[in-house]
């Protein structure tokens, strides 16, 4: 008995010393899977710029995951100061679950507090020996198709409502045409990463499937870190995402951070953040720093949530809920 | 010493077996681990020793050994205690004791940190009393140190209470009569007579304490350079694509099962030759 009562104490005694310093000299970026690259090179010009300004040591600590988990360690206490997350669909999770932030978050920062965006696109082995052009030749048979678990993985959502629109397009929006192409489309789906850089890994490190279903981000970083591997196919409609990013307002004003965690993500809006926005390749806002970038990312017809799904809190209660037609879609 | 054979099967069915084992041995166990260390160093040794000496990695090092420097030395009082009420005492209930022992072994090491998160957590059942006062558990030391003393609970216990059982405690009773005070007991008698039990079960309860993911990987948050443990810190690297650090990394863990086995081996023909000694 008196080693269980030892054992309490000295676990009280541990949770008493992990009380975090509320100096505000830190925070916290909460982000999901393929932004580690460029948070990497965010973080350091903007702990150099506060460190000019306000004369202090910023320390910005990072933590990556599918973007659907990082919401929900938010929820459960991962003391977050700002989350940079895939889509709104998550941070409204938060917003909803918790009081950490206000529902009307996302019209805190402009451009819907989405300061760069991306799309989806089709990865293929290169030089496309299996000549994918667009996302009908997903489903024929044979093929392979990797992409994460829409359950878990923001890219992953984004990835399945960019197919549900082109087959939406495709079949004159009748219902039952598209669930059969999107059943089609799972079924050729040999494994559901839980994020997108474990599909990627899948893909290009144990050299799975005949084509990736990518953030165009992922897809050029792909090229970078594999040179040979992978062809990028644009196909002929894609969804325009928007990955957002807020102040986890009670978590920073616990901690004395909200100064710096505004400033942080406001700095994401600047020709400096927004060229290293274009570096890691995904779409800037400022389109003369588009125009600047060494890589022109191509136009290409896009959907987008609000107007074609009416939004992330119904396209996700339609499509990704429990009941919703991703449960239909991979019922066996 | 016999050296007649203890079985009846010819000569080539005995090699066929050992063949087969050595085959499988050398599949499952060393050629993984050669591939480890191939991989770290396939980017030259300059990489290897860098991707050691990385913030990140030095944090997820301390981490890892402060984790299992809490959770061994917990686990041992507790192991010996479990081990110690569990075979001189004979009550009611022993036997739900007995397995629930063995629970961290039989649940999966998600549950076992999910089951933090559930208590412990910001929307858990001490998570609002827990914020109030400004105490946090999950995504920090004490989450990752309660997922770890967990998952690793069973292993001092399991070691020592076959051997206990086996020594009964005739000694003890003895030492009983003769006068001897209950703390004289446990130094004199009992702990001699399991001390490489004992030190077998530290070992492999070390070698999980540092080398457990899928627990400590649901309470940790993944905090870069704060509360990733080394195994965590190597699935971020191999994430980021960085394969030789990711490797350089593992080789750590490697060689620390390597020197756990060796150790096990030594103390496993000490208690051999003392044991004959004896006999």
């Amino acid at each position: 008995m008196s080693h269980c009562l030892s054992a309490v104490t000295l676990a009280l005694l541990l949770t008493a010393c992990s009380k975090r310093a509320t100096s505000g000299s830190t925070v916290l970026n909460v982000s999901y899977d393929p932004t580690r690259e460029l948070y990497a090179d965010v973080n350091v010009a903007f702990a150099k710029q506060w460190q000019t300004t306000h004369g202090i040591t910023l320390n910005i600590e990072q933590s990556h995951g599918g973007s659907g988990k990082q919401a929900r360690a938010v929820i459960d206490g991962l003391q977050a100061d700002v989350v940079t997350l895939a889509l709104a669909g998550d941070i409204d999770e938060i917003a909803r679950q918790t009081k950490l932030l206000p529902s009307d978050w996302q019209a805190k920062l402009p451009d819907h507090s989405s300061p760069y965006t991306s799309t989806i696109v089709l990865v293929v082995r290169k030089g496309n020996p299996k000549g994918i052009k667009d996302w009908g030749d997903l489903v024929k048979d044979g093929m392979q198709v990797i992409t994460p678990n829409p359950k878990t993985s923001g890219g992953a959502r984004w990835n399945y409502l960019a197919a549900w629109a082109w087959a939406a397009k495709e079949y004159h929006g009748d219902q039952a045409q598209i669930l059969a192409y999107m059943t089609r489309l799972f079924k050729n789906v040999p494994v559901l990463g839980t994020g997108a850089r474990d599909s990627t890994s899948t893909f290009a490190k144990q050299g799975k499937g005949d084509v990736l279903l990518a953030w165009e981000n992922e897809a050029y970083l792909i090229d970078r870190e594999f040179p040979g591997l992978a062809d990028i196919i644009y196909p002929s409609l894609s969804i325009l995402a928007e990955p957002p990013v807020a102040v986890v307002e009670a978590n920073a004003a616990k901690h004395g951070s909200t100064q710096a965690a505004r400033a942080y993500l406001e700095f994401l809006y600047t020709d400096e953040a927004q060229a290293m926005v274009a570096k890691h390749f995904y779409r800037p806002r400022k389109p003369e720093i588009a125009a600047q970038a060494t890589l022109r990312l191509p136009d290409l017809p896009m959907v987008s949530v609000d107007a074609d799904f009416g939004g992330w809190a119904k396209a996700q209660a339609t499509h990704f809920n429990d009941g919703g037609t991703f449960d239909q879609v991979i019922k066996p | 010493m016999h050296h007649r054979s203890a079985t009846t099967e010819s000569a080539p069915v005995r090699w066929l077996l050992i063949g087969l084992a050595l085959l499988a041995l050398s599949l499952f166990l060393f050629l993984p681990l050669l591939a480890v260390f191939v991989e770290a160093l396939r980017r030259g040794v300059d990489v290897f020793f860098a991707s050691l000496q990385s913030p990140a990695a030095l944090s997820a090092v301390r981490l890892t050994l402060t984790a299992a420097a809490v959770s061994v030395p917990l686990n041992t009082v507790f192991g010996v205690a479990a081990a110690w009420g569990v075979t001189k005492y004979r009550f009611r209930g022993r036997a739900l004791l007995l397995s629930l022992i063995d629970l961290p072994f039989a649940v999966s090491p998600v549950i076992a940190g999910l089951v933090w998160v559930l208590l412990f957590g910001a929307q858990g059942w001490f998570g609002p009393w827990l914020a109030e006062h400004d105490i946090r558990i999950i995504f920090e030391l004490p989450g990752i140190i309660l997922a770890t003393v967990f998952v690793t609970f069973p292993f001092v216990a399991r070691e020592l209470i076959p051997l206990m059982e086996s020594q009964g405690s005739d000694q003890e009773l003895a030492a009983v009569t003769l006068g001897a005070s209950g703390w004289q007991i446990f130094r004199r008698i009992t702990l001699p007579n399991i001390k490489w039990g004992l030190l077998y079960g530290v070992l492999l309860c070390n070698a999980r304490a540092m080398g457990e993911f899928g627990a400590v990987s649901v309470v940790s948050g993944h905090i870069r350079g704060k509360t990733n443990t080394l195994p965590l810190h190597i699935e971020v690297l191999y994430n980021e694509y960085q394969f030789s650090a990711a490797f350089a990394c593992a080789t750590l863990l490697g060689l620390l099962a390597l020197l756990t086995l060796g150790l096990k081996t030594a103390v496993e023909q000490l208690t051999h030759q003392r044991a004959s000694r004896r006999t």
